[in-house]
């Protein structure tokens, strides 16, 4: 390749960019364009012109194009918006030394240009669309709760189906589900709820010392711990974890149409993907709960160990006599209840994923909100019950 | 006439597998260029190797005159400008109507005033075929043909000296490819374009190609107008002109 050419490229990032002079003789004004009027190079013409309108009224105008190297559809589009502009205010124009691909590149341009254009929103309308905007949601509401519960009455139909044939049960996804929710977390669960009951027993230490009740500590964290934080730390965890994760999953599927796949070959996905995943999470939850009792008990023991020289084995002697096992049991019992909520909204709402990349961001968004705030309210719906039980 | 694109030796591997083995090919001015090749011929990495998407392991390619391993930023940038290139599956942002996809490189490069990109963005959308309602629907509202010419309107935005189609026919029906074709010929003739395209598509070899190139064995088996390469005796190019599919079309087509 000769190097004349290299260096005729180079020429050209640095060729003149479009300008605009406007000269006055008597009335009648000169519009002289030069340089490159492409896409890139008409900043400079862009400001001339936005002031130009003003100050052209009801003269005669004549554009000069002769000084143009070279013009494309931007920069006539430009030239043609703001001749249009000089006509409604009543200019004369003319134009002249233009080129003849100039001409036909207007020609094609005017050839392609829809003659109206849109209106914007009449005032009305825009005061409206707050209103238009809340039905519109209430309506989306309604159809999300009635595909939730079409959902639902699909999800155990195929629970039926499972118990009436346990050999249809998918262990082998159950297995690496529980694998990938529950053994997986470890690490995270670990550290949530070691630091749980360091700051739980922190801010009860503080307050019990200065009745020299230090020794209530273990009451305090025995309970808490396993009775509320645990259960909800951990069922938090697991929302934004492997709730985002489930709709993830299900959503790129959806994208990529293997779930269609699934359904022309007689898979159901609510069997094959639903069904296991929300078994497993509703076998490891409780198993993690376990875990993040012991975790949340020994960051506590830490505490009052430093702060309160509490020795360890009085610590475990009076964990054993003053926390009744209820406490722990009623923790593990909302373990597959939360469990249950978090995979139905993650598989819910990754079926919902339409077909484009963005709707996948959006419902992992929407499935995490969901599933956090469905804990808590049904964590909240078990105090009122256990107290009124007298439990 | 003036070269605007020079692959020479090109050599791209992957891992252990080898894709180009010296590649040299030459794409001039104002031609529509096609790539063809079986699937795995490397005809996709070789396009994107022209258009800064991947760097081959040695060997040059020169865009416009400028040597794609040795850019500077601004040079890339320069470059970046001067072409459209239109994706397999389209690659509209789908967060974005149609409007928005196309008007996206003179939002961002220029600072025209709104209403004139306006004018702009609808009167690309009705030179590529599309209905003026098309310019408010997302990507994911069009069908299949739609996304492939909204998809052109965005390439052709800024009106770019050079056009990059991969596999712009594929996914589309006879007749939708036809008119794609036809389409991409009137484009070339109005704007000047030089037009590069990865196709398998005979038709469109048949009816739009000026010249092309067969990849095939790592290399560039055979290059030249239809003429020129239909009468090499290469066992791959007989395979494609001469298969049962090439022979209908041949006797059919011209």
């Amino acid at each position: 390749m000769p190097t004349s050419q290299i260096e005729g490229a180079v020429t050209e990032t640095k060729e003149p960019p479009a300008r605009l002079r406007l000269e006055r003789e008597g009335r009648q004004w000169l519009l002289h364009a030069s340089g490159r009027w492409t896409a890139d190079r008409l900043d400079t013409v862009v400001e001339t012109l936005k002031k130009a309108p003003g100050r052209l009224r009801d003269a005669p105008v004549t554009w000069d194009f002769s000084g143009i190297t070279q013009m494309d559809s931007a920069g006539m589009m430009l030239y043609l918006h703001y001749r249009d502009e000089l006509a409604r205010r009543g200019c004369r124009q003319a134009v002249t030394g233009r080129s003849k691909e100039q001409e036909q590149l207007e020609a094609l341009l005017l050839r392609h240009l829809p003659e109206t254009t849109p209106r914007p929103a009449s005032l009305g309308s825009r005061l409206l669309r707050p209103l238009e905007n809340l039905g519109r949601s209430t309506l989306h509401g309604a159809r999300d709760l009635r595909l939730f519960l079409e959902f639902l009455g699909e999800n155990f139909a195929v629970l039926a189906h499972a118990l009436a044939h346990p050999f249809s049960i998918r262990f082998d996804a159950i297995a690496k589900n529980i694998e990938d929710a529950g053994v997986r977390a470890l690490p995270i669960i670990t550290l949530t709820s070691f630091l749980i009951g360091v700051v739980i027993a922190y801010q009860g230490a503080v307050q019990l010392q200065k009745f020299g009740a230090n020794v209530f500590i273990v009451d305090m964290i025995g309970i808490s711990v396993t009775r509320e934080l645990a259960p909800l730390i951990t069922a938090i965890v697991v929302a934004g974890r492997t709730g985002s994760s489930y709709t993830a999953q299900l959503g790129v599927m959806k994208i990529t149409e293997e779930i269609d796949a699934m359904r022309v070959m007689g898979f159901e996905p609510q069997r094959f993907l639903v069904l296991p995943r929300i078994i497993a999470l509703m076998i490891a939850l409780p198993l993690m709960i376990f875990y993040a009792d012991i975790i949340g008990i020994f960051g506590g023991m830490v505490v009052a160990n430093l702060h309160l020289n509490l020795s360890w084995s009085e610590f475990v002697h009076r964990l054993q006599n003053v926390v009744e096992v209820k406490h722990f049991w009623i923790g593990i019992v909302k373990g597959p209840f939360f469990a249950w909520l978090i995979a139905v909204v993650g598989c819910f709402r990754g079926l919902q994923v339409s077909r484009d990349t963005e709707s996948i961001g959006y419902y992992t968004t929407i499935s995490v909100v969901n599933a956090i705030f469905l804990v808590i309210a049904c964590d909240a719906l078990f105090s009122v019950v256990f107290t009124e039980l007298g439990i | 006439m003036k070269e605007v694109i020079r692959v020479s030796d090109v050599v791209t591997r992957f891992g252990d597998n080898l894709v180009h083995d010296r590649v040299s090919l030459g794409v001039r001015e104002g031609e529509i260029y096609g790539l063809m090749g079986g699937s795995g011929s490397g005809k996709s990495t070789l396009l994107k190797e022209m258009i800064l998407l991947l760097r081959p392991e040695s060997g040059s390619i020169r865009v416009l005159g400028k040597d794609l391993a040795r850019l500077r930023f601004e040079e890339a940038a320069w470059l970046r400008r001067q072409w459209g290139v239109l994706f397999q599956s389209g690659a509209l942002y789908s967060s974005l109507t149609v409007a928005q996809n196309v008007g996206m490189k003179l939002r961002e490069y220029t600072r025209l005033p709104e209403k004139v990109i306006d004018e702009i963005v609808r009167m690309k959308i009705r030179m590529v075929g599309l209905p003026d309602h098309a310019a408010g629907l997302y990507p994911a509202e069009l069908s299949g043909g739609m996304v492939k010419r909204a998809s052109l309107a965005r390439a052709l935005a800024m009106d770019p000296r050079l056009l990059f189609l991969d596999e712009p026919t594929s996914g589309l029906d006879p007749i939708g490819a036809e008119a794609f074709d036809q389409l991409i010929l009137k484009l070339r003739d109005m704007l000047g374009l030089t037009v590069v395209m990865v196709t398998h598509d005979l038709d469109s070899i048949w009816t739009i190609v000026d010249r092309f190139a067969v990849l095939g064995d790592r290399r560039v088996i055979a290059e030249g107008t239809l003429e020129e390469v239909i009468r090499q005796p290469h066992p791959i190019v007989r395979q494609f002109f001469w298969g049962a599919r090439g022979r209908l079309r041949s006797a059919h087509g011209q």
